[in-house]
């Protein structure tokens, strides 16, 4: 400001304001907001964890920067969104998941589900949820196969079966529970106890997240943490996570005022499972989601009314991927009749094509 | 595809007039891998290698056959009726294959179902009867029927290749890996069959673009060199 007296005034021409955010400056900051639930999850679950996670993320680096190198182009891995998917696929994952089956997922979830669209910017689902959904269908048992939280000799000892041979079974996990267990905890998760045993878990645990489930969907505190640090450095539209989770508080509710005694309450709808992580990290994939306003109440609402239904009518104990992936593959449409409307065209919405007759 | 749609129209010799009828189908125009046809079929029952390798094989003779009398009474047909004619003797030789499989081997009949019916409405035989047998003499139109059959029992014996021994661990039963297996349940299910078809339409065009770059790099070195003796002549 010492200069600002001898100064004349400066010319320049528009945009006069730059926001001076490039992709991979939000998705590095993603990745900061991710790393809290790598370590509560390494902390939960120990080195299985750890290696899980490691696992996905360097197998999805190195599978786009292979796949960019096979198409012939300048590798795209330096804007950090791989970064994203590896870690959001290992977080999603449940921690004694064998290694290898991470790197099917991995590959599934970046060499068809990202880049045969294109790479960044044309993919139609969220890359994670896609090399998730390939794992669910071609391994049910073992991405069903949770172990407790807060194991003995977690830091010194894998999980049995993360180290399981590619292309064999796994050993049983059933006497590896019961030597390490901890009283008090136990490998079902939240929503399998309350869908298979009708057991609630009080939603204090489920907040904290001291409990069994996939590597980084426990603790809700510590994803509302880092979603709402996005939040607040605007890095991510609030309306969608708030419209998911609406969506499911409403359909829980409906629920539990019908029926008390047979649901959960809707508390317990938003603080167990991946919802959680789910509205917050991977609905607002802000490539797979729509961009109007509107829409993304839409979208967000819609996601967490099916999440809901597919937790208490479905067969499956989660649904959250499913309601994501649907609400990705409606988002074109949905970003298609929400458009706003253009100053001094007429109220209806195709009044356009009536004017241009 | 699109060269398939106009020989709808314009009629097939100008594509098939080349080579045999027999490596056309079989290969060069393989009715899967390259006009994506009957897709029915390819990604219901390719769950085994033996449903695949029967459905190929049925449809193959009924294809042989029907082709057979389809070009014999080529001329007499009303062209206003060829379609319907061309379904009466495909649902012939239908009849004939679904009361043989039932007769070859019941595991194999329940397993194919409602496939071995459906053959009729396959849009490969009655598209080759369209494109082929109804403009073409006899026995090109049977070996025309005998190349394109067994291109499909190829194909789908491909594909069920790949969804057997990820799906189940086996191929014709037998163990490939250890038997203490993990399978892949995916592909056992329909999803699975649109997976390893994706995979091999892959691996197909990248194989014919880089054959397709090596001719013409061939072809460049050949006139650069002639150039150049040009050149120094």
């Amino acid at each position: 400001m010492s200069t600002a007296a001898t100064t004349v005034i400066e010319v320049r021409t528009a945009p006069h304001l730059h926001s001076g955010r490039s992709v991979d400056q939000i998705m590095r900051h993603v990745v900061y907001a991710l790393l809290p639930m790598c370590f509560y999850s390494v902390w939960l679950f120990g080195i299985s964890a750890a290696a899980l996670i490691a696992t996905t993320t360097a197998a999805c680096v190195l599978i786009e920067h292979w796949s960019c190198r096979l198409a012939g182009r300048e590798t795209s891995i330096g804007d950090f969104s791989v970064v994203i998917t590896g870690m959001l696929l290992g977080l999603t994952l449940p921690p004694g998941l064998p290694l290898w089956m991470a790197v099917v997922g991995a590959f599934i979830a970046v060499a068809p589900g990202k880049m045969t669209f294109g790479g960044l910017g044309f993919n139609v689902f969220n890359p994670a949820l896609v090399g998730r959904a390939f794992l669910q269908a071609a391994f049910p048992a073992a991405i069903t196969t949770y172990t407790p939280a807060m194991a003995l000799n977690r830091f010194s000892q894998f999980i049995p079966t993360s180290l399981a041979t590619p292309f064999l079974k796994a050993a049983p996990l059933k006497d590896w529970i019961a030597q390490v267990r901890v009283d008090g905890f136990t490998g079902a998760t939240p929503l399998m106890l309350q869908k298979f045993e009708h057991v609630t878990t009080d939603p204090w645990t489920l907040f904290i997240g001291t409990r069994a489930g996939s590597s980084g969907e426990t603790s809700a505190l510590l994803i509302l943490l880092g979603g709402g640090y996005l939040i607040a450095r605007k890095m991510m539209d609030w309306r969608i996570p708030a419209a998911m989770l609406l969506g499911a508080l409403l359909t829980g509710g409906a629920y539990y005022l019908s029926n008390p005694v047979k649901y959960p309450s809707p508390l317990f709808v938003l603080f167990s499972g991946g919802l959680m992580l789910g509205a917050l990290f991977m609905a607002t994939d802000p490539v797979a989601s729509p961009v109007t306003p509107r829409g993304m109440w839409i979208y967000g609402l819609l996601m967490g009314l099916i999440t809901v239904l597919i937790r208490f009518e479905g067969g499956l104990p989660e649904g959250v991927m499913y309601a994501i992936l649907l609400g990705n593959a409606l988002s074109p449409l949905i970003d298609r009749l929400t458009q706003p409307r253009t100053y001094g065209e007429g109220k209806r919405m195709f009044a356009k094509e009536a004017t241009t007759r | 595809m699109s060269d398939q749609v106009s020989c709808h129209t314009t009629g097939a010799p100008e594509i098939t007039a080349e080579g045999s009828p027999f490596l056309n189908g079989l290969w060069k125009q393989n009715p899967v891998f390259v006009m994506v046809l009957g897709m029915c079929p390819t990604l219901a029952i390719t769950n085994s290698v033996r449903n695949a390798v029967s459905m190929g094989l049925a449809t193959t003779f009924v294809m042989v056959v029907s082709y057979g009398l389809i070009s014999m009474i080529r001329k007499l047909i009303p062209k206003q009726v060829r379609i319907a004619t061309y379904i009466a003797i495909l649902a012939m030789a239908v009849t004939v294959v679904d009361f043989l499989v039932k007769a070859v081997s019941i595991p194999i009949y329940l397993a194919l179902g409602a496939y071995i019916p459906l053959i009729v409405s396959n849009c490969l035989t009655l598209e080759r009867a369209e494109a082929y047998a109804g403009k073409q003499p006899v026995v090109k139109s049977m070996l025309d029927g005998l190349g394109m059959g067994f291109g499909f029992t190829l194909a789908l014996t491909m594909l069920g290749a790949v969804r057997e021994v990820l799906g189940a661990g086996t191929f014709l039963g037998v163990h490939v890996f250890s038997k203490n297996f993990e399978p892949w349940v995916l592909f056992l299910l329909p999803p699975g069959g649109f997976i390893s078809l994706a995979m091999w339409l892959l691996f197909f065009a990248a194989w014919r673009e880089r054959s397709a770059k090596r001719a013409t790099e061939r072809v460049e070195a050949q006139t650069g060199m002639a150039g150049a003796v040009e050149a120094r002549a």
